[in-house]
This record gives C-alpha cells, structure tokens and sequence, in this order.
C-alpha cells in the first residue's frame, strides 16, 4: 500500500497490543515504585539542610590562603599566581622587611573577577593558596568582593 | 427492571435508601411548597459552590504532591502544614493579577468562554449521587443529561481558541475539538453500556442496580464487559479532560497553552478551576457506573460487611473518587503525550469498534441473563 518500508517491523495486532500493554505497565511501575519509596526523594531543602551539606573535596569556592599554627603563611610574594590568573583577580602588592628582603605585604583578591578556575592554586609553588568550600558569597556591598588573603606580612 | 436485578423490591429499596434529606424535610416541613423548592435549590447552589471550589482546591494541591513524588520530589510543603495553602496562595495571586485582552479580541466570546466549562462542571455536579439521599437531583434521563453538559465543554474550549485572535489559541482549540468530538463517542458508548445493564439511566439507580457483594458492581458482573468498559472508559474520560497522555489542547511544549494562552488572572483560573471539577466528576461517574457509587464494599462475609456499612456511603463515594482522581494522576504523570495521529487513530481505529463491540457483546450477555451471580 505504501511505499514507504515500516521503520519497525510489522507486528501482529495481539503481538502489538501485548507489547504496549506491557510497555505501559512498565511505566506505571515505576512512577509507582518511585511514589512508594519517600525516602529516595532527591530534593535537598537548602537553606534547611545546611548545616548536613557535604562538598566534594575538589569543589573551587574563593581562593583563600591557609594559616599555620602559628599564624604564618607560605606566601613569598613570587608573584606566579598573579601571573597565573587570566581575569586578573590576584594582586601582590609586595614590601621589603627590615633585612631589605621581598616579601609579602598584602594579597588583594578581587573576588567578583574570580572564575574559580584554580589556576593560582596551581601555580603556586609554595602551596600557599587554596580553593575553599565557601558558597553563599552574594552581597549587596562592593568591599565584600575585595579580600586581603593574608593576615600578616610575610617574613 | 431494576427490581429484577437484585432481591430487594422497590417498596425495600425506598425504606433502606431514603431519597431525601433530612435538611430538605425539615425545609419541606416549615415552608410552602414554593418557598421549600426554592431554598432548597439554595442551600444545594451554596453547598456545591464551596464544594467545587475547595475540591478543585485540594486536587490542585493533590496534583502537584502526587506529580512530584512520582518524579522522586518534595512538591509544595511551604505554605501551611505540607504546603497545603500553596493553592490558596496561587489562587490570591491570580485574583490579584490583571485581566489582559489581546487586541482585536472578540470581547463578548473571550470573557464568555472560560464560564462556559465552569458551568457545564456546576450542571454535571447536580446529578452526581454523593450518597442516597445526597445528590441535588436525580432525572430519570440523568446520564443523557450528564452527557450533553460534559459536552458543552469543548464550547468553551473552541471560543476560547477562536476569540483569543491567537494562532497558538486556535491551533489547540481546534485539536481540542477534534479529540473531544472523537472520544465522546466512546465516552458516551461506555455510559450506554451501564445503562442497558442498569436498565436505568438515572444515577442513582445505576448505583442501586450494583447492590450486593463487590463482584455485583458493573466492573465484574458483566463478565469481562464491565472491566473493558471500565478501560475504554478511563482512556476516553482522560481525552475528554485533556489531560496527560491526551493534552495536546494545552501541549505546553508546542502551543505555549493552547486555548487559554492569552488568558490571565480570572479568565484562566476558571479554565484552571473547571479542568480540576471535571476530573472530580469524571472520577464520581466512573465510581457511580463501574464501582458502586455510594454502596459500602461487601465481601460476601458478615461482621466485616455489616462493619463495613456503619460508615456513611458520601465516604465510601469520596474514597472511591480520590482512589479514581489518584488513577488518573497516575496515569498523566507516567505517559508521554500522544501525537495528533496517534491520538486519532487510537479513538477511530481502536477504542470506537471495540467500545462498540464490546456493547453488543454485553447486549447479549444481558439478555440472555449471563452475569456474575
């Protein structure tokens, strides 16, 4: 009748029915399956649940630069982050100590530049920078979004 | 006829099932017969206006929770105790929100569209048995009645589609009136099919009719009949309230709404409010014809029975109704939905000469008395 071959191939009409009644219990069942067990409901209640929140350890949040014990960072102002970072979102705003050394004077990081890429991170030789599990960074005021990394000089 | 069905006779079946209420006695009592009618036709306007709104209320609400733990979600549990204001909530916001005309819209035929299935929902309401003596009014043609007002509902579809000035409007409007004049047929095959075993057309009759254990309600005792009709009859009632697997009237994802897109505020959430009153009384038919309508489950044993008939029949009516709503929820958020053909051909191709075969056969069956005993 028609030219055109069937894309599936011919059943009979009890063969078809049997096929779709199946198909459509199959279905039924798993909607059903689904409504019976709550306890696989995927929806997490964020600002409920969070105190429970779990992050994979690899997730980028803002860079933020590790303190040891005593209060001291692995900075030594090289300047390869800065370097490293396509947005410009690092600046080594370098001084000199009291023996004439470079060192550290502030890490000015522009968070709103910031495209958690991690390249900093990576490019730090001393292990310095990190990429932290912070999320909830919205603000309405701009100097949130401008965060000096170190909490002293560096030595 | 009836009376010939079932042990009881008529004289029986009046003292067992009382027609009327007593809140209508005691109107009956205090007035005259004038007065009685007319604040009896009230009391029933008020009781099914708050009925049909806080039905069409919860089913909303209902909806959404089922669809979402279908989909392994939460749903709405903000909003009062498991979200169940959110509704309430929505409906304020659509009252709240700006009744827009498109220009050059048919002014008189857009406002007048979305009452049109809103009534039909009202009308249909009216010849519902919600229990023996709970049901506004029993017509002896009560399911030819039933039949033309869920008809008139494509009216209201097609004007909303056509005066909207809207191609998308149009375009669903026009498949919607396609598929509701294809499955009607059917629909109505399959209330015939109730009504030759009934051998009534009244609803309270036909709930009458299926007395007896479990296995005397239609969806049995016509042996195999009764279960096919019962399938024919919820494939074409979801077609009729164009819902999944049959929603291309709306088809959010090609027609961006259908019928009602340029609908806001008041004109949609009656659209919005009729579609949930229709499935409420499509469920209710389908309870009435198929499982018994009010009559309590008997399985044939007796303390569990007489245990069984101490609880009123509107609660064994509700329940059977929300076991058919959570059906047909069952089924809308399972299926994907039909393609114009495909829709068509099931209707023509299929259901209509099984729908049609299926009705001779129990012609026979009825004739020659060969039912479940």
């Amino acid at each position: 009748m028609s030219q055109h071959a069937p894309a599936y191939p011919r059943r009979s009409l009890a063969r078809y029915l049997i096929d779709a009644t199946k198909s459509l219990v199959t279905g039924l069942g798993i909607t059903g399956r689904y409504l019976a067990h709550p306890k696989e409901v995927v929806t997490r209640e964020y600002p409920d649940n969070r105190t429970q929140l779990r992050f994979a350890e690899r997730f980028r949040g803002p860079v933020t630069m590790p303190h040891d014990e005593a209060g001291e960072h692995r900075c030594t102002a090289c300047g390869l982050c800065e370097k490293a970072c396509p947005n410009g979102t690092i600046s080594i705003l370098a001084t000199r100590n009291l023996a004439d050394k470079r060192v550290l004077g502030q890490l000015v990081y522009h968070l709103g530049q910031c495209s958690f890429c991690g390249l900093c991170v990576e490019a730090c030789p001393f292990d310095a920078l990190r990429m932290s599990h912070e999320f909830e960074l919205a603000s309405d005021q701009k100097a949130d979004f401008e965060r000096v990394l170190n909490h002293k000089e560096g030595r | 006829m009836i009376a010939s069905l079932h042990s009881l006779t008529a004289a029986e079946l009046a003292a067992r099932y009382p027609a009327t209420h007593p809140v209508g006695d005691w109107v009956r009592a205090h007035l005259a017969p004038a007065g009685a009618f007319t604040v009896n036709a009230l009391i029933a306007l008020a009781l099914t206006t708050v009925f049909v709104s806080l039905t069409a209320l919860f089913l909303v609400w209902m909806e959404r929770k089922v669809c979402a733990r279908f989909q392994l979600r939460l749903g709405p549990n903000r909003v009062g105790p498991f979200g169940l204001l959110q509704t309430l909530a929505d409906g304020l916001k659509l009252f709240l929100k700006e009744s827009f005309m498109p220009r050059e819209a048919d002014f008189f035929v857009y406002h007048l569209a979305p009452l049109i299935p809103i009534t039909s929902s009202f009308m249909v309401f009216c010849v519902l048995p919600f229990d023996h003596n709970i049901q506004i009014a029993d017509p002896q043609g009560g399911l030819v009645y039933l039949a033309a007002f869920l008809g008139m509902g494509v009216f209201g579809v097609l004007l909303a589609g056509w005066a909207s000035n809207n191609k998308y409007s149009l375009l669903g409007a026009l498949r919607s009136g396609a598929q509701m004049i294809a499955y009607e047929i059917s629909y109505v095959l399959c209330l015939l099919l109730i009504v030759l075993a009934s051998g009534s057309a009244s609803t309270r009759d036909i709930v009458l009719a299926q007395q007896g254990t479990v296995l005397d309600w239609w969806l049995f005792k016509l042996p195999g009949c009764g279960a096919l009709g019962f399938i024919i009859f919820i494939i074409s009632s979801t077609a009729e309230l164009h819902r999944a697997p049959f929603d291309i009237a709306e088809a959010e994802s090609e027609l961006t709404g259908g019928f009602h897109t340029e609908y806001s505020g008041m004109g949609f959430s009656m659209f919005f409010l009729s579609e949930y009153a229709n499935l409420f009384v499509a469920s209710g038919l389908g309870a009435t014809l198929f499982l018994g309508g009010f009559l309590a489950p008997q399985f044939g044993f007796g303390p569990l029975d007489r245990a069984l008939e101490l609880v009123p029949g509107c609660v064994w009516f509700m329940l059977k109704v929300y076991g058919l709503v959570y059906l047909y929820m069952w089924l809308r958020w399972t299926f994907p939905r039909l393609r114009v053909d495909q829709l068509m051909s099931l209707e023509w191709k299929f259901l209509l000469p099984v729908a049609l075969g299926n009705l001779a056969v129990a012609a026979v069956l009825v004739a020659l008395g060969w039912l479940l005993p």
